[in-house]
């Protein structure tokens, strides 16, 4: 039986031939996509806002589906509704117009729009009090983040430049950064709602991103160690080696999120939305940035920067 | 070539086996529950249940079953949602304010299993909803609190530039009073206040000195106040392991926490309102017992009441300086043990450079002195005036131990004399989350709904399983056997997450769930990476077993690098993150780990099984 391919194997393009092109672009995304999130900020959901809560007395049970649809068309978009205790009464937190928290007036004078716009038919809802509240994240989270960043950043460097070469591990962190900096710049720039699940999406995005980008070096290693040419044949020749690879798992992955995104809701759109683009941006980049990177100044990699070292020479020794 | 050894494929059905029966106990439903549990100095017994049982019954409120568990918790399970909440109404009337009544979800996972540490994952809020409390802060104490802080302030600059004073105490309308010695210049003390508190309103009057703090002052006091508290109580409720909470400002002064699930939520209202802490103070010589008897207290000292209970039925009164030495406030970390020497459980504890410093100071002047710890607790009381519920705090101060100063003592150091080995791990606890800056009390206690809608919740798990099944029929129909051989594996390590999410006492979310979605989804990549080995090896010409075995060798490298790599971000996540982040990065850590388990090993083990023992193998379906 034949195989299914997606890919000829023997395929040989010459992706090296148009590095200058391909980085320059990836170089001018990053760049749209740090003007778009200083420009323009990101939309912000309740999560990270705060905004205002307020809890609502029916006369008996009502649908808490038939009062999530009746705000979201009176264009209390996004409002949280939930059970709150036992029977009639329900908590509903939305964002204040101004998207910053609101003064008490306010709270008052929204909590009563938000009880005429939830009442049901017969079953009219009654406001017991609303209150402004607090964002969920505290403001600690964007230093967090920045720990965070910076602990991937010195883990990526160590390994890579433990397991190949500190070169491969300065391309690698830069495609990184490159994908998530792009991701980010997506949602400042189409202005689609942030929350703290986009923000779990874009950081996973990272752990695709690295992954993808390493087995392909992983390939150079190799042919780095094994083959006679130069090293822009070699480049080539492992991205056509594992081309294959890499639009299988990506094909695989973005057919799991499509699914999400299709069919996951309002919930789990934007976090769908945000790994779509990284597959697709982080597949990309393993083949059109991080390759290219390692031809580039500073970072052009030679055989003897992979020349193996007297250990892996005897494990080499022993291979059939 | 092609061999796989025996004790392998045990160890594949041993992780198989403990699996499934660790991830079996998230199909059992659960009941909702009333949950009490003890305060200090109170127990939950056989008594108590009776009493509970009957007040239930005389009240109406239908219930299932109540049981002392083994940790020593009252449950009362009941059928619905309402009796549960008309159930907690009539426990609580009925157990006063020696015990802590909580809402709770009661996991109905036989014993067996429980018994083995098998239990269901925590649903989140957006899928189950929780316990949601609201708390308020006391704004007098916090203020009260404030104002003694600046007296201290002030008796401490009047002591150190030696100018005699009769009293420095909080006065009516936001001030603090100091009464001067006879004799003592006035004009001296003006700006040394004014230096040290230059946004403060001074006025004196012949011997006295009046401290103004301005409105202004105290509304950001409070709101710091506030702040604060809101990070005490996360570092609290991450001690306690629950996980994805929402803790939220509410208006002015109150705070809103969500606790998703099935959790000792008892425990958690307990912790979070807690202002248990200790202090270290000196003890002032003569005799106690007199001073107590007539009055007369030296001007520095105050009587505390100590644990050991006199030959009058009372407790034994000791006299401490007013002037604490240091406190919970200046603590780095605590651990509790038990003290085999006094027989008693006890905390360790690390003070931080400035309470260090103060206890070195002190122990040095006061070597063969003796030194006393108090332990502080504020206990909320309601009851019941003219009908109406009538809320106030109790504030229980006990020297717990007394001992000679026998050396000179630095941050590290150890407190005897606690109750209980729990009360010691609440301390230790307590005081490693930081002190709240105002205390607070509960005003509403409710379950809450999920926050998704029940659409949104079948949507997304059918998405996820949509997308489950997208990525084992593509490799079904792409890589044929070894396409089977992948699905079998994905399989497994979807139950293996599942089982160990489970043991690890995970919450699961919807976005929790859609991670695990995005795990498989990169999963594959480690069963990717071995079959297009095994098709370029033979390609290259190998025969076929020679290809499969050399396959899974050479892949095995990248597949290690690829997902150190990943590990590593979604360790990040885990390690800074908060809420769903940390659970988000915990399925990825989990997922990475597994799947390179499941890639690297079962999948192996299977196709050895397959094609390992055929002598003439042609051709391999890949």
């Amino acid at each position: 039986m034949k195989p299914f391919n997606v890919f000829p194997y023997d395929s040989n393009i010459d992706f090296m031939r148009m590095r200058w092109v391909s980085l320059s672009v990836a170089f001018l995304l990053m760049v749209v996509a740090l003007g778009a999130m200083g420009a323009r900020g990101f939309n912000f959901a309740l999560d990270f806002t705060g905004g205002i809560g307020v809890e609502l007395r029916y006369e008996k049970k009502p649908d808490v589906d038939k009062v999530r649809e009746q705000l979201a068309s009176a264009g209390f978009h996004g409002a949280q509704v939930q059970n709150f205790g036992s029977g009639d009464d329900l908590l509903v937190r939305l964002q204040a117009d101004g998207k910053q928290e609101a003064g008490a007036d306010k709270a008052s004078s929204i909590g009563d729009a938000v009880a005429k716009a939830a009442s049901l038919a017969g079953n009219p809802a009654e406001k017991r009090s609303s209150a402004v509240i607090s964002a969920q994240v505290g403001k600690d989270l964007a230093i967090d983040g920045i720990y965070a960043v910076l602990f991937v950043l010195v883990g990526f460097l160590g390994y890579i430049s433990l397991r190949f070469e500190k070169k491969f591990a300065v391309a690698a962190i830069i495609t990184t950064l490159h994908d998530v900096l792009i991701c980010v710049g997506w949602f400042a720039l189409s202005g689609h709602e942030f929350d703290l699940n986009v923000l779990a999406g874009i950081l996973s995005v990272m752990g695709f991103s690295i992954n993808d980008t390493i087995v392909v070096f992983d390939r150079v290693r190799e042919n780095f160690r094994g083959m006679r040419a130069d090293p822009v044949t070699i480049l080539n020749k492992s991205v056509n080696q594992t081309l294959s690879r890499t639009v299988i798992t990506s094909f695989v992955a973005f057919l799991s999120m499509l699914s999400l995104y299709i069919y996951g809701g309002d919930s789990l759109r934007g976090m769908a939305e945000a790994m779509i683009i990284g597959i697709i941006i982080g597949t990309v980049s393993s083949i059109f940035v991080a390759c290219p990177l390692l031809t580039m100044g500073m970072l052009k990699v030679s055989k003897q920067d992979l020349l193996p070292k007297s250990r892996d020479e005897e494990a080499l020794a022993r291979r059939p | 070539m092609l061999e796989y050894s025996r004790w392998k494929y045990l160890v594949i059905l041993l992780v198989l086996a403990l699996s499934v029966v660790y991830a079996v106990p998230n199909v059992f439903p659960q009941d909702p529950a009333v949950q009490v549990t003890a305060n200090r100095g109170s127990q939950v017994d056989a008594a108590m249940k009776t009493r509970v049982d009957a007040a239930l019954k005389k009240q109406g409120v239908p219930f299932a079953s109540s049981e002392i568990g083994k940790d020593g918790n009252l449950l009362v399970r009941t059928a619905t949602d309402d009796a549960q909440t008309r159930a907690a109404d009539v426990v609580r009337d009925e157990v006063g304010s020696g015990y802590v009544v909580a809402l709770n979800q009661a996991s109905t996972v036989p014993g067996w299993l429980r018994a083995i540490g098998a239990r269901p994952m925590f649903l989140g809020l957006d899928l189950r909803g929780g316990v949601h409390f609201l708390m308020q802060v006391d704004r007098e104490a916090a203020l009260a609190k404030r104002f003694e802080a600046t007296a201290e302030d002030m008796r401490v600059l009047l002591r150190d530039n030696r100018i005699r004073y009769n009293s420095v105490e909080p006065g009516a309308g936001n001030t603090v009073v100091a009464v001067l010695s006879p004799g003592q210049d006035l004009s001296k003390v003006r700006p040394l206040l004014a230096r040290d508190m230059p946004t403060y309103q001074i006025e004196a009057t012949a011997d006295r000195i009046s401290v103004r703090i301005p409105q202004a002052e105290l509304d950001k006091m409070l709101t710091d106040a506030v702040q604060q508290n809101i990070g005490t109580l996360s570092n609290r409720i991450n001690e306690l392991g629950v996980a994805e909470p929402i803790i939220q400002r509410q208006g002015a002064d109150r705070i809103a926490v969500q606790l998703p699930g099935v959790q000792d939520t008892a425990q958690a209202k307990r912790i979070l309102g807690a202002t248990a802490t200790l202090e270290y103070r000196g003890v002032v010589e003569g005799n106690a017992v007199e001073a107590r008897e007539s009055g007369n207290v030296p001007p520095e000292a105050r009587i505390y009441n100590s644990k050991t209970i006199g030959p009058d039925g009372k407790p034994l009164p000791v006299l401490l300086n007013k002037r604490i030495i240091t406190s919970g406030e200046q603590l780095q970390n605590a651990t509790s043990f038990f003290d085999s020497q006094s027989g008693t459980p006890a905390v360790s504890v690390r003070l931080n450079s400035a309470g260090g410093q103060r206890m070195y100071d002190y122990t040095k002047d006061h070597v063969g002195k003796s030194m006393a710890v108090v332990y502080i607790e504020r206990v909320p009381e309601v009851k019941l005036v003219d009908g109406k519920e009538v809320r106030t705090t109790r504030v229980n101060e006990q020297v717990i131990s007394v001992a000679t100063i026998q050396g000179v003592l630095n941050r590290d150091f150890q407190t005897t004399g606690l109750e209980s080995m729990k009360e010691g791990a609440d301390l230790a606890l307590l005081l490693r989350a930081g002190a709240l800056a105002a205390p607070m009390d509960f005003v509403d206690e409710r379950t809450i709904g999920p926050s998704l809608g029940k659409e949104n919740i079948e949507r997304g798990l059918t998405a996820v399983a949509f997308s489950f099944v997208f990525a084992l029929l593509f490799f079904l129909v792409y890589y044929r056997m070894f396409g089977l051989i992948t699905c079998i594996a994905l399989l497994i390590n979807l139950l293996m997450v599942f089982a160990l999410m489970s043991v690890l006492g995970a919450t699961m979310s919807l976005p929790g769930l859609a991670g695990i979605a995005l795990t498989v989804g990169m999963s594959v990549d480690a069963n990717v990476l071995i079959n297009e080995r095994i098709r370029e090896e033979l390609r290259l010409g190998l025969p076929p077993q020679k290809a499969i075995a050399e396959g899974y060798e050479r892949a095995s490298g990248t597949i290690l690098d690829a997902n150190v790599t990943a590990f590593l971000a979604g360790l990040a996540m885990f390690a800074f993150g908060s809420g769903p982040l940390k659970g988000f990065g915990m399925t990825t850590m989990l997922g990475i780990a597994t799947s390179a388990y499941t890639a690297v090993s079962v999948s192996r083990g299977i196709a050895t099984l397959i094609y390992g023992g055929r002598k003439k193998l042609k051709s391999v379906a890949i």
